[in-house]
Order: structure tokens, then C-alpha cells, then sequence
């Protein structure tokens, strides 16, 4: 379960959200510029609030009041940028290997072989991620995040920088995700993506959540 | 005309000696300086920023003489050395040595300090993300990243170190065989009557050595560049 009750000012913008989410998907709604980015931001470590709490299954990440910031690398939530940010010197299997090494988890050829198979990645494997194309670069992203086995996945806009016909090709592999079981936070300004996948929304307008529960909020 | 004698190359050997330690000693502060400087805000920033600088400003004489101040048999920081590490500088090629690395950390930072400045600091957010503690960041993707500039900072270091020659001649002297390097060599022929031939040999040494260095950084710099767009 993850709970956040934060504020931030960013400039002229001030963000103050509260939610809580039980569900598998939470779908994270609004317009560019309602401040989806900057909570999920929160949620990872990458940015900290100025005021409030945000925990996950009972552990405190942050809590302003009694000074607790856990720093991302020690919160195991994976990220799904908008822009893959697969790292450039390495190739793909090492970008697909790196959260394993950094958390020092033993090899999981067992792991690695289904997540591979299921964002089919295989062919990919020795290919220097200059020599993807967009899709192939998100669906690594993916398996990347996927593999340092977190307890969370952050997914911001991973569509966004996709054409029409690139995004209809990773949507299944989304929705085959969704039904391995890791909780997901989803970040989109398209409502079509979220009725798909998320399993309760919550809306975000000018900094302010506006609406929360279901999926027929969308509507 | 390429029949070296003796003392010559003496003169080159100790030179690429001294260059070489003086890059490899000055490489781990200039890495660490230029992440200061592309990563941090900390008070002092622009003083500190300028005195890396200085000894690229500063008459060379005074450097020289800066240093002959500090780390002399009578400095400060010279007769702490040598009386508790027995570390002498004053007269010896080590000396030679630490006058080149100061004289050519401002060329070594720099090219440093904008390879680091040009890794994309997203990649560092999200090897965060993925559970690496910032040193391992630092480690696995910064230090990879910027590894061309630091091969290139450490080439033109490196040319500007054996070409040292006036800090060098001010701290340590022109010692044949301690601390004459090719520069001073140089110096000491075309002030000996006779000495031109001597001279000119050198001369197209060190064109030849500068040129190598120069060609080297550039093809560094272009390695760089296909490093960072991944191909």
C-alpha cells in the first residue's frame, strides 16, 4: 500500500497531494503541467517534499516532521522514464543487468529469462542502446526496472514519446505487466491508456488531486 | 643528425618521466576537483575555480618561485615533508615533477570538468533509482561517461608537462641529470656557443612529442563524442 500526503512549492507552482492506494494500478491523471512528474518524483527519492509523508507497505520514505528522506537507491522502486535513459556505454545486457548488480542480488537466469520473453528483449541483448529504435529502448527500460525486483514500479508517461503506432505495440506488454502483480504507479494525460490498465485513478489538476477511486472517474 | 648523445637523452627520459608522474599523481585531483566543480555548489566555489586557474595567468617565474617558498628545504610545507616523510622536492627531479603537475592541472581539469558537466544527469538519476549509492553512480556511469575527457585532460596535461619550463628551472634549477629536463636542456645549448645542432635536435623532439599529445586529445575528444550517442 502506498500513502502520500505531500506539499511542494516548485517555483511559481505549488504542489499539495493526498491519496492512498490500494489497488495493483494506480493511474495518475491530469494535464502536462498538473505536477505528475514532480510527485512521482517524490514517490522515488529524486525529489524531496517540503512538508508531508509518504510510505510504502508500512515503511516511512519520507516524513518532513521527523526528518526522514530514504534516498532512492535504498527505496527499491523501479522507473520508467518517459525518455528511456538506458545507459549509453553499456549494452543491453548489461543495462538489463545493472539493479541486480547494484542491489547485490544473486543472478535469477529464471527471472531473467521470463521478463526477457515476456517484453521480447532476447534478440536485443548485445545491441548498444544507440542501435534501438524508441519502442525497443521503453521495452528494455522495462525489463530493466523489472529485474532489479522492486516493490514498486513508477511508470512515468512510458508512452509518451512514442508514436500511435509504437504505443500500440508496447500496450500489451503494459498489460501483460500489470497482470505479473508488481503494484504500479502510472503516469498519463491519456485517459484511453489509464481506462486499460489502472485499477483505481487518481485525477491531478494544478498541483491538487480533484478526484480519486475507480476508473470510471475518467469519465 | 639524429645521433643523441648521452646527455640528451638523459635530458628526454627524464623529461617523460617527470610528465608521466606528474599526470598520473595530478589525474585523481583533477578528477575529484573537476566533480566538485561540475556538481557542487559549495562556498568559495569561484576562489577555488580561480586558483586552479592561476598557475595558466601567473608569470611562470612566480609559480616557481611560489613553490620554491613552499615546498624549499626551509618552506612551510618543504620542511614538514622532509623532516617527517623525508620527502625532499628542493633540487631533486621529484621536485621537476610537482612544479609540471601544478603548471599543467589547469589544462588536465578542464577538459574533465566538461565531460562530467555533459553527462546527462538523468542517467545518474536513474542508476539511482535502479539501487546504486552515489559513489557507484559515480562509478558505473559519470566516470565511464566522461572517460574520454579525463584521457583527454590527462594528454594535454601531459604535453603541457614536458614542455614546462620556467616554474620548473625557478623551483628546481637546471641540474644535468636531476632535474635538466628537455626544456632546460634546450635553454643551457643555445646559450653554449656550438650548441645550436644540440638544440635543434631537441627542438624537433619536442615538436614531435607536443604534436603526438595534441592528435592524441583530439582523437580522444571524437571517441567522446560516439561514446555519448551510444554507437
Amino acid at each position: 500500500m502506498l500513502r502520500v500526503d505531500v506539499q511542494k512549492q516548485l517555483g511559481e507552482f505549488s504542489l499539495q497531494a493526498a491519496f492512498q492506494s490500494e489497488g495493483r494500478v494506480t493511474g495518475l491523471f491530469g494535464a502536462s503541467g498538473a505536477g505528475k512528474t514532480s510527485l512521482v518524483n517524490m514517490i522515488a527519492g529524486l525529489l524531496t517534499p517540503d512538508r508531508g509523508t509518504i510510505a510504502l507497505d508500512g515503511e516511512v520514505l519520507d516524513d518532513t516532521a521527523a526528518r526522514i528522506h530514504v534516498p532512492p537507491h535504498r527505496r527499491r522502486i523501479g522507473y520508467v522514464f518517459q525518455d528511456a535513459r538506458l545507459f549509453p556505454h553499456l549494452d543491453v545486457r548489461h543495462n538489463l543487468d545493472y539493479g541486480r548488480r547494484m542491489n547485490a542480488l544473486a543472478a535469477d537466469p529464471a527471472q531473467h529469462k521470463r521478463v526477457t520473453d515476456l517484453l521480447d528483449i532476447g534478440p536485443l541483448l548485445d545491441r548498444r542502446p544507440g542501435k534501438l529504435s524508441g519502442g525497443e529502448r521503453q521495452r528494455v527500460a522495462l525489463g530493466r526496472a523489472l529485474l532489479s525486483k522492486p516493490r514498486l514500479l513508477l511508470m512515468d508517461e512510458p508512452l509518451g514519446s512514442l508514436d500511435e503506432g509504437r504505443k500500440v505495440e508496447i500496450l500489451p506488454y503494459l498489460i501483460r505487466l500489470r497482470d505479473e502483480g508488481i503494484p504500479m504507479v502510472y503516469v498519463s494525460h491519456d485517459a484511453a491508456e489509464l481506462r486499460q490498465l489502472a485499477t483505481q485513478i487518481v485525477m491531478l489538476k494544478d498541483g491538487r488531486v480533484t478526484s480519486f477511486g475507480g476508473v470510471k472517474v475518467l469519465s | 643528425m639524429f645521433d643523441l648523445t648521452q646527455a640528451e637523452w638523459t635530458a628526454i627520459l627524464l623529461s617523460l618521466r617527470v610528465a608521466v608522474i606528474a599526470t598520473l599523481v595530478a589525474t585523481p585531483f583533477g578528477i575529484a576537483l573537476a566533480w566538485l566543480l561540475a556538481r557542487r555548489d559549495f562556498w568559495g566555489k569561484s576562489v577555488v575555480d580561480a586558483l586552479v586557474h592561476l598557475p595558466l595567468v601567473l608569470p611562470p617565474v612566480v609559480t616557481g618561485y611560489l613553490l620554491l617558498l613552499t615546498f624549499g628545504r626551509r618552506g612551510l610545507v618543504g620542511a614538514w615533508l622532509a623532516d617527517h616523510l623525508g620527502i625532499v622536492f628542493a633540487f631533486r627531479w621529484t621536485g621537476a615533477a610537482l612544479a609540471c603537475g601544478v603548471m599543467s592541472f589547469p589544462l588536465l581539469v578542464r577538459p574533465i570538468r566538461l565531460s562530467i558537466e555533459a553527462v546527462d544527469r538523468r542517467l545518474e538519476q536513474a542508476a539511482s533509482t535502479l539501487g546504486a549509492a552515489p559513489w557507484r553512480v559515480f562509478a558505473t556511469v559519470t566516470l565511464p561517461l566522461a572517460l574520454p575527457g579525463i584521457l583527454a585532460g590527462m594528454v594535454l596535461g601531459f604535453a603541457k608537462a614536458i614542455g614546462e619550463f620556467g616554474a620548473t628551472i625557478t623551483f628546481v634549477s637546471n641540474i644535468p641529470g636531476e632535474t635538466q629536463t628537455i626544456s632546460s636542456a634546450i635553454y643551457a645549448l643555445i646559450s653554449t656557443p656550438s650548441g645550436d645542432a644540440a638544440a635543434m635536435r631537441l627542438v624537433l623532439i619536442s615538436i614531435a612529442i607536443a604534436f603526438a599529445a595534441l592528435i592524441g586529445a583530439e582523437w580522444f575528444a571524437r571517441r567522446a563524442t560516439a561514446r555519448l550517442h551510444g554507437n
